[in-house]
């Protein structure tokens, strides 16, 4: 049931779906602290699109800002999903892998600065091929360093998602935010439905993604640590949260023994009802599950 | 152009191991197990077919869900018991098909199973194990970024079984909306998007090729061979810093990842001008 109260606060959203790379990543910092860095006017493209007849971008789909978050030092890099896909050449690469080194690197010196990785991915920029695998493999490299000092925040909020190699990296980030609206996963259901056939996965069937990538099933599983409506304050609010609580006591991809045993008790033979692992992995799971 | 055919992971988890058993209670697509190596005593994995595999779409080399934690335990398991002692060299032995592409696996979120492999040879490196990858086949996608390229070091043979890549030359072609033969022309001039491995090495990421004569069935002088390599590699990465560096300050990538090296160089100027 909607009540007026619902509707009200609908219209009343400053949508963030709506926003370019730029938009969102500026409207994650407290007012005034933002600048960005190798931005359009450095007109750092990549070099293998046009010798492929690709036009390039002046900021190659990647924005950096630096400034504060909480009043805490932060770099924020945000991928464009409406250049090539959002999806990962050398130099859009190269902006998030040394990004996170120097905020380690500043970490490292006192300055504790946490990173904001806002990713509409398909993953790797198939025109840049082994060297976008390569800065994907960089990138997590990158993440492992900096979440020993300060948090990594994810945040995927739509329409692209966060497929691919990238999904690796929302994988080891300290915090995953998503909206309704997002989609997170290591295999698109086109790719899916090539290497393993359309029984296996139609990806003509828009419901299937989203019951089982979405960001709410995602949220409901315990995989990502906030589920926000697409609205802007919200979004900053949940992105100012975790970097105002720090470093998790462990982060979701270290915890090994956990995920090992959940696969092992799961049924084979059969596909499941994405609301069975709601059930089996969510809030609600067993208290033996998760000792 | 080489078909995945998944004998050679054995093959030199073998060479190197002596056997190639999985361990008990692991699934038999998971191969582990400690044996010297030089003045070491290291840790050896690799991903082989398991026809018989739980997950229907992890039979054929990909590494899928079981694998991926498979490989994190196993990785983790060395940190812990090296914790306080000399840390053991972690040699990844590649070739794999790719990622599992499933459904089972997205439902169950194998991009988190990746992520903690990945996790877990990186969180080796950093805390002192020197960590090699050696491709002897196939290295794909999603499975090379689960079990490999957190390594210090990338050794591979030079061989035309050998490959690297992001995605299979069928897709990558149907998704660029190119023909293969299109596509194989173009990596003759773009190095980041051929198949040859002796290309891939001109980028810079690879710390050597390894010439063998045999690299299905490995001689003795085969195995030598890359053996001693594999100890300088070690040698090696102990001597250097432990993050992935080498990777851009190799000749190779100042030849090739020239804009890589240009982002670095602005982004740290700019970083502290305010």
């Amino acid at each position: 049931m909607i009540t007026s109260r619902d509707r009200t606060n609908f219209l009343n959203r400053r949508s963030f779906l709506e926003l370019d790379a730029r938009g969102r990543a500026a409207a994650l910092f407290d007012e005034g602290t933002s600048r960005e860095l190798v931005g359009p006017f450095d007109r750092v493209e990549s070099p293998w699109l046009a010798i492929q007849d690709v036009t390039p971008q002046e900021d190659d789909g990647c924005v950096v800002m630096k400034g504060k978050i909480a009043g805490k030092a932060a770099v924020v890099v945000a991928l464009e999903g409406a250049f090539q896909g959002g999806s990962m050449g050398e130099v859009s690469g190269e902006k998030m892998t040394a990004a996170l080194d120097l905020a380690c690197a500043d970490s490292e010196k006192g300055i504790l600065t946490s990173a904001v990785i806002l990713l509409e991915t398909g993953g790797v920029r198939l025109q840049e091929a082994n060297l976008g695998l390569a800065a994907v493999a960089e990138i997590m490299a990158s993440i492992l360093i900096l979440r020993k000092h300060a948090p990594v925040i994810c945040v995927s909020a739509g329409t692209v998602g966060c497929f691919g190699g990238m999904a690796l990296a929302a994988g080891l980030s300290s915090y995953i935010v998503l909206t309704r609206e997002a989609r997170l996963g290591l295999n698109g259901p086109e790719v899916i439905e090539q290497e393993s056939g359309i029984d296996e996965w139609d990806s003509g069937d828009r419901a299937l993604v989203f019951a089982i990538n979405g960001g709410e099933q995602r949220y409901a599983m315990g995989l990502a640590d906030a589920l926000v409506e697409d609205d802007t304050p919200q979004i900053a609010d949940a992105v100012r949260g975790f970097i105002a609580k720090g470093l998790p006591p462990i982060h979701r991809s270290s915890q090994v023994e956990l995920y090992r045993r959940r696969i092992g008790a799961l049924d084979t033979s059969r596909q499941w009802d994405p609301s069975e692992l709601r059930r089996a992995w969510g809030t609600n799971a067993s208290e033996e599950d998760k000792r | 152009m080489s078909t995945f055919t998944g004998v050679r992971g054995t093959a030199w988890f073998r060479a190197f191991t002596g056997k190639a058993a999985p361990t008990p209670g692991d699934p038999k697509s998971v191969l582990a197990a400690d044996a010297a190596l030089g003045t070491d005593h290291a840790r050896f994995l690799c991903v082989v077919p398991d026809p018989h595999a739980r997950f229907p779409c992890a039979r054929r080399g990909e590494v899928g869900l079981e694998e991926a934690y498979t490989l994190a335990a196993r990785v983790r398991e060395v940190i812990e018991l090296d914790k306080n002692t000399a840390k053991r060299p972690i040699i990844a032995i590649v070739d794999l098909k790719s990622q599992a592409y499933g459904r089972r696996e997205e439902t169950a979120a194998i991009f988190l199973a990746a992520a903690a492999a990945a996790d877990a040879y990186g969180s080796a490196r950093l805390a002192g194990h020197p960590v090699i990858a050696l491709v002897v086949g196939h290295a794909i996608s999603g499975g090379f970024l689960t079990h490999g390229y957190q390594a210090n070091r990338i050794l591979a043979l030079d061989d035309d079984g050998v490959m690297i890549h992001a995605m299979h030359k069928e897709a990558a072609a149907r998704i660029t909306r190119r023909s293969v033969e299109e596509l194989d022309k173009l990596g003759k001039t773009i190095a980041p998007l051929s198949y040859d491995v002796k290309d891939y090495a001109k980028l810079g990421l690879l710390h050597k090729l390894l010439h063998v004569e045999n690299p299905e069935t490995p001689s003795v002088n085969d195995i030598l061979t890359v053996k001693n390599e594999v100890i300088a590699a070690i040698a090696d990465a102990r001597s250097k810093p432990v993050d992935l560096r080498s990777r851009r300050e190799s000749p190779g990538a100042l030849q090739t990842r020239k804009a890589t090296i240009l982002v670095r160089a602005r982004l740290e100027e700019q970083w502290s001008e305010a």
